[in-house]
């Protein structure tokens, strides 16, 4: 069986030859907050005010392609909100996960679509089912429900047949 | 002007009127709705289009028409539940959503599956694919004025669906994958009929050629229309055949391979041309590559058994079932509470016909998912529309659609 690798410094002495935790290490130690190795994949917590300069920091090291922007709610446990971003190297064939937590009292969190204008739908989407505010997105409207829609269905404490 | 305050909040919140182009532009500019009936947009896609005539200066994609809350659904489903649902995302390629919502939860569960039910699941997805490219090119064909060769794609893709229809018990929604294997061992003679159908098929693409590739008016449609340069693509998030015409050589089947797709000899398809035109042969080459996978699949298919070796996971043979105590009450369990995935998150990507569909799956360690996220292929590739249209014409915007083949269940989920 697959036993996890937690914690930054284990992480980086189970994979010494990874880029992107490297990438990110050398970057900001203090915005690496936690690491896990788990099932073959490499998750990276980010303190939520450092995310852009942790997307540019493994853009440069060659994590060249956002895949994904979601969100994962912990409800009622705090931090409630888990922002993900999968972030994807053609040319090492690697992949990336790096997640952000938020807490429920300030739902806000940085941009990433002046790295990766792809960001710009997928933030929207989770501003709209999750009611995560970001920073210094073009333009952050509903994408999927209507305007007007009152709530934001993704969060746990949303009833999965609606408030009827 | 506004007689009601109703109507006034109305006005100030509606998306209606904030999908509009931006104020300031030129007077002499008109705005165009398209959609979300139009038959070109190939579902319920609303497009906002801002024009000079008959030039396209700003595309604004309104979508959310079909938005079934799908992922908030998945929460309170029994693992097995899910793979039902993730049909209805994409129902052009229904066994790849299968297939990569299986891959991702048996990651969790680190099961093993049997070398027979990954080369059946290769083999399936490679029909899969050719089943939603019959279907690409026969309405991106109609789009474009040439008819006829609708009648001629959707024959072939008849015979595709009866396959299916043979190994599943249904002809779209097939959800024959099951989380640890698959959901029965394929009738006896379908190995036979995929042959046939395969054998004929090559012949067949070669007949839409001669329909469409020297044809000088599809080729003057598509040719140099729909630019995106390998950086835009990369930015606005493209992947697929689209990102393959752009000339970035970048295959999830060939670069991180799942399922056994390791075993198999496939070429690539790319082009450097970025337009549609590129777009349509990258297509149709990977229809004649996918040929060469499913016939390889058969020719070197593996015996044994088509489920894990998981009994509180896998549902027991129905024999077994009637005979065997054992057997009976795991069937019991497995279907009245479902069986318990340990707590991780994990994200399995897999390549749709469509480009990377990929699947977050985050478990709490209970019998239902926390948290199930689907990256859709064409969501991303919607944003790409307005770097391919603007400065063409109108017409133009209908061939760009065509060349995304977008499926706007997977958009909206």
């Amino acid at each position: 069986m697959d036993s996890a690798v937690q914690g930054k410094d284990a992480v980086r002495e189970a994979l010494p030859e990874n880029r992107a935790l490297a990438s990110l290490l050398a970057w900001k130690t203090d915005a690496v907050l936690d690491a896990k190795y788990h099932l073959k994949e490499l998750t990276v917590t980010i303190a939520r005010d450092e995310i852009r300069g942790a997307c540019q920091a493994v853009k440069a090291a060659g994590y060249n392609f956002l895949e994904d922007v979601t969100c994962v709610d912990w409800y009622p446990s705090e931090p409630r909100f888990q922002v993900t971003y999968h972030i994807l190297s053609h040319s090492l064939k690697d992949r990336v996960r790096l997640i952000s937590p938020v807490e429920s009292i300030d739902p806000t969190i940085d941009s990433i679509t002046s790295i990766w204008p792809s960001a710009n739908f997928y933030e929207r989407e989770v501003w709209d089912l999750f009611g995560v505010r970001f920073h210094g997105h073009p333009e952050l409207r509903r994408i999927m429900l209507p305007e007007e829609w009152d709530g934001h269905p993704l969060r746990k404490d949303y009833p999965v047949e609606g408030y009827r | 002007m506004p007689t009601s305050p109703e109507l006034a909040k109305f006005i100030e919140t509606s998306t209606l009127l904030k999908a509009r182009p931006e104020e300031g532009s030129k007077d002499h500019t008109m705005v165009l709705n398209m959609g979300p009936q139009h038959p070109s947009t190939h579902g319920v896609l609303r497009l906002v289009i801002e024009i000079d005539g008959e030039t396209v200066l700003k595309v604004v994609p309104d979508i959310g028409y079909l938005h079934t809350g799908i992922e908030k659904t998945c929460e309170a489903k029994f693992y097995q539940q899910v793979v039902p649902m993730t049909d209805r995302i994409d129902y052009l390629c229904p066994m790849t959503n299968n297939l990569a919502y299986c891959l991702a939860i048996e990651k969790l569960l680190q099961l093993e599956i049997p070398d027979r039910a990954q080369w059946i699941r290769v083999l399936l997805n490679e029909l899969t694919r050719l089943n939603s490219h019959l279907v690409w090119l026969g309405t991106h064909a109609m789009d474009i004025g040439a008819l006829t060769v609708f009648l001629y794609t959707f024959r072939e893709r008849e015979d595709i669906l009866r396959i299916f229809e043979h190994v599943s018990g249904q002809r779209m929604m097939t959800s024959y994958f099951r989380v640890g294997g698959l959901a029965l061992e394929p009738p006896l003679d379908f190995f036979d009929r995929v042959k046939t159908f395969i054998k004929r098929l090559p012949e067949k693409i070669d007949e839409y050629e001669n329909l469409l590739t020297g044809n000088p008016i599809f080729f003057n449609r598509l040719k140099g229309v729909g630019h995106l340069s390998a950086e835009d693509a990369i930015a606005l998030g493209v992947t697929g055949p689209p990102l393959r015409a752009s000339g970035v050589d970048w295959d999830l089947r060939r670069d991180m391979p799942y399922s056994s797709y390791e075993k198999f000899q496939f070429q690539v398809p790319v082009s450097n041309d970025c337009d549609v035109w590129a777009r349509y042969v990258v297509r149709i080459q990977e229809m004649r590559e996918s040929v060469k996978i499913i016939e390889q699949a058969l020719a070197g298919m593996p015996e044994g058994r088509i489920t894990a070796d998981a009994p509180h996971m896998v549902l027991p043979d129905r024999e077994k079932m009637k005979t065997q105590m054992e057997s009976l009450i795991y069937h019991f369990k497995i279907v009245t509470e479902g069986f318990t995935v340990p707590a991780g998150q994990v994200y399995q990507a897999v390549e749709s016909p469509r480009g990377e569909m990929g699947y977050l799956a985050v478990s709490h360690g209970t019998t239902m998912p926390y948290r199930v996220h689907m990256r859709n292929p064409s969501f991303a590739t919607l944003q790409a529309l307005q770097t391919m249209c603007a400065g063409r014409l109108i017409a133009d915007v209908v061939a760009v659609i065509g060349s995304i083949d977008i499926v706007l269940g997977e958009i909206d989920r």
